[in-house]
């Protein structure tokens, strides 16, 4: 408009200065509409402390929130082909996706790292509803699947993280195809006996709740997540009746059997070490010997017994490193 | 009474002079029978014109076609014995998905397909074909005695979608259709898939993971419906013919992206003219491809079916 817009900033602009203060140090609670610092936001794993309520959480985000120490390694997502359909609605999907990509090294929606949690290896799989909307085409599926391979290589536990509008339509039948594809790869973990632990992230919706986000072992949601089939607008044109108070929210999935149990974020990384620990370790980690076998034992191979015992404890894969004592 | 297409329209005309003709006739007279003998050829070379280069939009309106043939139809001429089975053992029976078992070309199967009903006590009564979870977990429990028994396992997807709505959504829709495609993708029978009319999204998937993927020549099959995808991300549902051609969801760009493994010719005019025809071309595929697999071993068929699923995705279309 002026001839400050109109004429300098381009030019200062052309000259590649870029503005020191980046515009988004305050972000807007979208629950209480509260502003909330971006670092005390960050600290506080994108939870309001206001109101509670939770944030979407970018990928790399998660991953560090869960990690020790928020150390993880992500893996190089195989490449696949881009555009398969040459897509064009108003844009080209080719156009869309450059755009998606655009700077930062997010390839696609899902991001899959190791490490440990609570000493235990483990694989997570996180989504970027920022990247697209989380949806899900063959890049997805292909990182669902590498981490659900990664997974039995290391035979670690796979949690998966989904925070996605549903299938990329953008991909067309090829998205479709990746509910029997990330099935697939569910079972592969399955298979292994490796635990498959699912957190449902705001929102999950469409073809990837109806595939790998419905198949946990054990179903985590985080407070307040939308988690259905088809979105609130469908049911609503096709009913034309009014939907319940919380409908699709994590709680009342909770309170119709959908899922294990609704954590704060705060909880998570703990309540999900606690399952892996159990699911992993069942044994005690020596064994306990009760005072008469121990008699027994003691009869025939006096010096030799006690350490059979400890031997068979679960022993390298014990999390916290601390040998057994006294058993 | 036929029920005609936009598209179908010239045809319609020529075929009401016919009927005129007819009427007219009533005796022996050669002039008309060579008039109408001229008109039926008239009409059949409109058919194939317009039908050999059907647009997709035209394609998904001869999927949905009222006339075109249905499960039970399909159930009632190609398999003898046919016993119904009802019912998920849970919470409900859904008549949206038909289900049984039977007898097909000499051998005991189990069938499932989605109904849509063909008038509109039938509609009502299979919801337009689109299941609640209670379809989706009756087909997993008829999966699961397939297996048990080691029968062929036959599938037809005819169906917009999974049904949106509370009662849906609070009894797991999500998961019932998650489930069902665990459960088909273990099978260690063969399963063979028929896309018969309209296989829409998640609720088609949820039955169609088999050994073979055979689909009509004029059915669809898409992860949306077009009107869905153009009031997404046209912002408007007018966009449909749009959002048809985008999307690929004919047989013939279904088996360019490697989805689907055989396509079933209709008879000229489609399957709605002819359904005769039309099911049993769709039986001979059925037996032939059911051929290809029969013999194999339950372990193989299944880690030959998670390759097959496996391998979709690497190539696109040019």
């Amino acid at each position: 408009m002026s001839w400050l817009t109109n004429f300098v900033r381009p030019k200062l602009r052309a000259l590649g200065i870029k503005p020191d203060v980046p515009d988004n140090l305050w972000i807007k609670c979208p629950n209480c509409e509260q502003m909330l610092f971006h670092r005390e936001l960050a600290a506080n794993l994108h939870v309001c402390h206001y109101c509670d309520h939770h944030l979407r959480l970018p990928a790399a985000d998660r991953l560090a929130m869960l990690f020790d120490e928020g150390a993880f390694q992500t893996i190089e997502l195989p490449e696949t082909i881009a555009d398969p359909l040459r897509f064009r609605d108003r844009r080209r999907y080719s156009e869309r996706l450059r755009d998606a990509r655009h700077g930062d090294d997010r390839r696609d929606a899902v991001l899959v790292g190791h490490g440990t949690m609570g000493g235990h290896p483990a694989v997570v799989a996180a989504f970027d509803f920022g990247f697209m909307g989380g949806s899900m085409g063959v890049a997805a599926g292909e990182s669902l699947l590498a981490a659900a391979n990664l997974a039995v290589l290391q035979d670690a536990p796979l949690i998966v993280v989904p925070a996605s509008g549903g299938a990329r339509m953008q991909e067309g039948i090829l998205s479709l195809m990746q509910m029997p594809r990330t099935v697939i790869g569910v079972q592969q973990v399955r298979e292994a006996g490796l635990p498959y632990i699912v957190v449902l992230a705001d929102p999950t919706t469409g073809g990837v709740t109806a595939s790998f986000a419905m198949l946990g072992d054990i179903a985590l949601a985080e407070p307040g997540a939308i988690v259905g089939f088809a979105g609130t607008r469908v049911i609503q044109e096709t009913i034309r009746e009014k939907l319940p108070a919380g409908f699709q929210r994590a709680e009342y999935l909770h309170d119709h059997g959908m899922v294990d149990m609704v954590v704060h974020r705060r909880a998570l990384r703990d309540r999900l070490i606690s399952l892996i620990g159990l699911l992993r370790h069942p044994r005690p980690k020596a064994e306990v010997v009760s005072l008469e076998r121990r008699g027994e034992g003691a009869g025939k191979t006096s010096d030799k017994a006690p350490q059979e015992k400890v031997g068979a404890a679960p022993g390298p894969a014990d999390p916290k490193g601390s040998p057994a004592k006294g058993a | 009474m036929r029920t005609f297409l936009d598209f179908e329209k010239p045809v319609a005309e020529l075929e009401g002079k016919i009927e005129e003709l007819r009427h007219l006739s009533d005796g022996g007279d050669i002039n008309i029978a060579e008039e109408v003998g001229r008109l039926q050829t008239k009409v059949d070379r409109l058919l194939r014109q317009t039908y050999a280069k059907l647009s997709p939009w035209q394609k998904v309106q001869v999927a949905r076609h009222a006339d075109r043939p249905h499960v039970q139809q399909i159930v009632s001429t190609l398999i003898e014995d046919f016993v119904p089975l009802s019912g998920d053992r849970l919470y409900g029976e859904d008549a949206a998905v038909v289900g049984g078992i039977g007898r097909f070309r000499g051998y005991s199967v189990v069938v499932v397909g989605q109904e849509k009903g063909s008038d509109t006590e039938g509609r009502v009564r299979h919801n337009f074909g689109m299941a609640h979870p209670e379809g989706y977990r009756k087909a997993r429990r008829l999966m699961a005695l397939a297996d048990q028994f080691g029968l062929p396992l036959l599938t037809f997807v005819d169906t917009p979608g999974a049904y949106p709505g509370i009662g849906a959504e609070e009894r797991g829709q999500a998961e019932a259709i998650a489930r069902c495609i665990d459960a088909s993708l273990q099978l260690r029978v063969p399963v063979i898939c028929s896309i018969i009319g309209e296989g829409g999204s998640g609720g088609a998937i949820a039955v169609a993971t088999g050994d073979r993927i055979l689909m009509m020549e004029h059915a669809i099959y898409s992860v949306i419906s077009p009107e869905g995808c153009a009031s997404i991300l046209w912002r408007s549902a007018e966009r449909a013919t749009e959002a048809a051609d985008a999307l690929r969801l004919t047989a013939e760009d279904l088996a360019k992206l490697g989805v689907i493994d055989g396509i079933v010719p209709e008879p000229l005019g489609g399957a709605h003219r002819e359904p005769a025809a039309a099911i049993a071309g769709l039986g001979d595929a059925v037996e032939a491809a059911l051929h290809e697999v029969r013999s194999l071993d339950g372990s193989v068929l299944r880690a030959r079916r998670r390759e097959k699923f496996l391998a979709m995705g690497k190539t696109g279309l040019s």
